[in-house]
């Protein structure tokens, strides 16, 4: 028994052998040993020993999946702290199908079990269950049918890739079987990348299927603002991805995969000098923009047409980081939080200097 | 037009008393090496010559190039002639950091697999200029002195019997029998700014795209000047070894018709990139090609490059493969590329150079180790007291090179 893959296993009132509909209210309960789907677990790895079961109703979870996790995680901790033998290797929750609450009360207990525990998990679902929208990047979940029917499969493929998880390897969705996270890890391949493009121009001269490392992202488009209507009036901004900060880089922001933005005055400034600030980007030869920032941050111009009447006024606040490897999640969340307070001061335009 | 290599295969390298190469030992004399690049070149006030050798606890940072050791023994033109070559070994130069765009080589553990260098044993000069020298002028200088350096390393041994002889021989088929045409496009970086190559000896921000035999890549043809992540700078090494061109040459004839190799640019403005990728697609399709391969150099910016050149190749008929790496986030969450077109159906990834790596520390250190926590790829926080290291994957010489020299790729999981 000892050596024996330990595992709790989560199911809904309908797998869990409680009732059909009117019993998916059902709070978290515990059951000693396997139930339902979990004998077939164990019937078909004989290393694995099913410890406990709790079975907790889909609406119970639907109408609070945050408190319901917690719940169960609580109920683990509480069955561990009363017998360390029942401490899982391995939790499994499901296999859910194409059932919407039972997949997102499968998503919430996997993740929480992960994230408050420690402790591996795997489900299985069908590619198209609601739940994955949610919790795509957290879990591991074999391909499932979109019903019972697909149950020796989907079981059959949670147990291998459960053993995989308790050993501490890798699993990979395209081998495995699993839904793909939307995560890119590196691998080293058998082939070097110069001879895998060779045959793959022979496959795609060929009509085979091509087999592309790397399909083609979607890029979120951005319908522009409309013209400011006055610039005589309008306050504007600047913000840059040029890496132009106060000397000494107080935020220290990297020279590349910036992982933040830095906020600075520019108050009393009449112009940006080598003396007060410099370039931390490390994507392109920052030597002339050291010796005049303003070339990259253009405040000694925008300084006159402030005094011309150019323009209304000139924020007292300018926004920098780095766009150097910088991945587009970071940048685009950046973006976001930057234009919220630029539109709480009440800036109408933005001159974004990029390099 | 033929281009012979005389190949001396080097089993380990010494510094000692006379330079050359006996029983597959290359001897370095440090002393006359320092001599010879100083008496060349009055800015660098010092080379601290060292060996690192495979499986030792050494790190090497701020490099800035790899070069094979070769040199011509008869002929003018890059690509024929007669060409000594030492396999199996490397000139790095290194020292403090001239843009942020230099990188690490860890000649042992997990840093090790990453870099194709850790496996040769390497002659590493660690170089100082005067404090006067501009970055431009530092960025030359080590640049030369490390081409010098390997060109006098392997003209030493230049008059010794080479272990193999052979002849790298290429004619397009031209007719004959059945097999697909294939081009290669070769992308190399010219933003100027610390952001150089050199083909045939000029800035390759100038006179590209052209025409080329595959063989003058083995013959110095292309030279790498640039700071670009550390990550996917093609070194020198890499242009003298470039895989693409190897493996097409192996296959030429029996599986494939290699129609020849088109050296395109990347330049910063808009109406150049798209000159370029024009007049590249022009030269492909007057080759006649069925396919064409397509090899990057750097991210971001040249994505746009490497975009329009498989647009314009499919557009013109041709079946076109690229080579990049990607920029997924540390995660691996995030879309992976700056540009992208639906024609891109082929693509080989090298691997997410945003993927986080720990370093333990070494024993010996060559160039300024604090210089790491500006490298792009580096942090701020990089460095720890025991000298062990967190970096991106960017920060490791030739990671995730995009002409497909190394093995590491990407998937999704």
């Amino acid at each position: 028994m000892a050596s024996k893959i330990r595992v709790i296993h989560c199911l809904n009132q309908f797998f869990g052998g409680l009732g059909g509909e009117e019993k998916g209210g059902l709070a978290p309960e515990w059951f000693a040993g396997a139930r339902g789907p979990g004998s077939l677990v164990q019937q078909i790895a004989a290393d694995i020993a099913v410890v406990g079961t709790i079975v907790v109703g889909d609406n119970y979870m639907a109408e609070h999946p945050d408190d319901g996790a917690r719940e169960i995680v609580a109920l683990i901790e509480a069955q561990i702290a009363g017998d360390p033998d029942l401490r899982p290797d391995l939790v499994m929750a499901g296999p859910a199908f194409a059932a919407g609450r039972y997949g997102m009360s499968c998503g919430a207990i996997c993740q929480a079990v992960q994230e408050q525990l420690g402790i591996p998990t795997v489900t299985a679902m069908h590619p198209d269950n609601p739940a994955l929208e949610l919790y795509r990047k957290s879990l591991t979940a074999v391909r499932a049918g979109a019903d019972v029917m697909g149950m020796r499969d989907a079981v059959d493929a949670m147990v291998r890739v459960g053993i995989k998880l308790v050993a501490g390897e890798a699993i990979v969705s395209s081998e495995d079987g699993t839904i793909p996270r939307g995560i890119r890890r590196n691998y080293f391949a058998e082939e070097t990348g110069a001879r895998r493009a060779i045959e793959m121009l022979l496959r795609k001269l060929d009509d085979e299927d091509i087999g592309t490392e790397y399909a083609m992202p979607v890029f979120s488009r951005v319908a522009p603002a409309a013209p400011v209507a006055d610039i005589a009036k309008a306050t504007l901004a600047l913000v840059t991805s040029g890496g132009i900060v106060p000397r000494g880089n107080p935020d220290r922001i990297e020279s590349a995969n910036a992982s933040k933005y830095g906020e600075y005055s520019l108050e009393g400034l009449d112009r940006l000098s080598a003396e007060s600030h410099q370039s931390v980007h490390g994507g392109y030869d920052t030597t002339y923009a050291n010796e005049d920032p303003n070339r990259v941050l253009p405040l000694d111009v925008l300084r006159d047409l402030e005094r011309e009447g150019g323009i209304g006024r000139l924020s007292e606040t300018y926004y920098a980081t780095v766009g150097n490897a910088t991945s587009v999640k970071r940048a685009e969340s950046y973006g976001r939080e930057i234009a919220a307070k630029l539109i709480n001061v009440g800036v109408q335009a933005v001159i974004l200097t990029s390099t | 037009m033929t281009l012979t290599l005389h190949r001396h295969s080097v089993q380990t390298v010494a510094l000692g008393g006379t330079a050359g190469i006996v029983g597959g030992i290359l001897t370095v004399n440090a002393d006359t090496l320092r001599s010879y690049l100083q008496s060349r070149d009055d800015r660098l006030t010092a080379i601290r010559i060292s060996l690192a050798l495979p499986g030792e606890a050494t790190r090497i940072v701020c490099v800035k190039d790899v070069v094979a050791p070769r040199a011509k023994k008869s002929g003018k033109e890059s690509g024929t002639g007669t060409l000594s070559v030492l396999d199996n070994v490397a000139v790095v130069t290194c020292g403090p950091i001239v843009g942020f765009q230099e990188g690490i080589i860890d000649m042992s553990g997990p840093g090790a697999d990453y870099t194709p260098f850790s496996r040769l044993p390497l002659v590493v000069l660690d170089i100082d200029v005067g404090d006067a020298v501009s970055p431009h002028e530092h960025e030359a200088a080590v640049r030369s002195a490390g081409l010098d350096a390997a060109e006098f390393i392997a003209r030493g041994c230049i008059d010794t019997k080479p272990d193999v002889i052979e002849t790298v021989a290429w004619e397009p088929l031209h007719g004959g029998p059945d097999l697909p045409r294939i081009a290669y496009v070769y992308m190399v970086l010219s933003q100027g700014l610390l952001h150089d190559n050199y083909v045939f000896g000029r800035n390759a921000k100038e006179g590209l795209p052209i025409l080329v035999d595959p063989r003058a890549a083995f013959d110095n043809a292309i030279v790498s000047g640039n700071c670009v992540s550390a990550c996917d700078k093609n070194t020198t090494y890499h242009h003298q070894n470039n895989p693409v061109i190897a493996e097409l040459l192996r296959g030429h004839g029996s599986r494939w018709d290699f129609a020849g190799v088109v050296i395109s640019n990347a330049a910063t403005r808009l109406a150049d990139k798209q000159r370029a990728a024009e007049a590249a697609v022009e030269l492909v399709a007057n080759m006649k090609a069925d396919g064409a391969l397509v090899s990057k150099e750097g991210f971001g910016n040249p994505d746009t490059d490497l975009m329009m050149l498989l647009r314009g190749l499919e557009q013109a008929g041709i079946r076109a493969s690229a080579i990049t790496d990607e920029f997924a986030g540390i995660e691996g969450d995030s879309q992976s590329l700056a540009d992208a077109t639906p024609e891109a159906d082929a693509i080989i990834s090298v691997g997410n150079a945003n993927e986080r790596i720990q370093l333990p520390a070494m024993t010996t250190v060559f160039g300024p180790l604090p210089d790491v926590t500006r490298l792009a790829g580096g942090y701020p926080h990089s460095l720890r007291e025991d000298g062990t290291m967190e970096v991106e994957l960017q920060a490791i010489m030739g990671s995730t090179n995009q002409l497909g020299f190394s093995r590491l790729s990407c998937r999704e999981v």
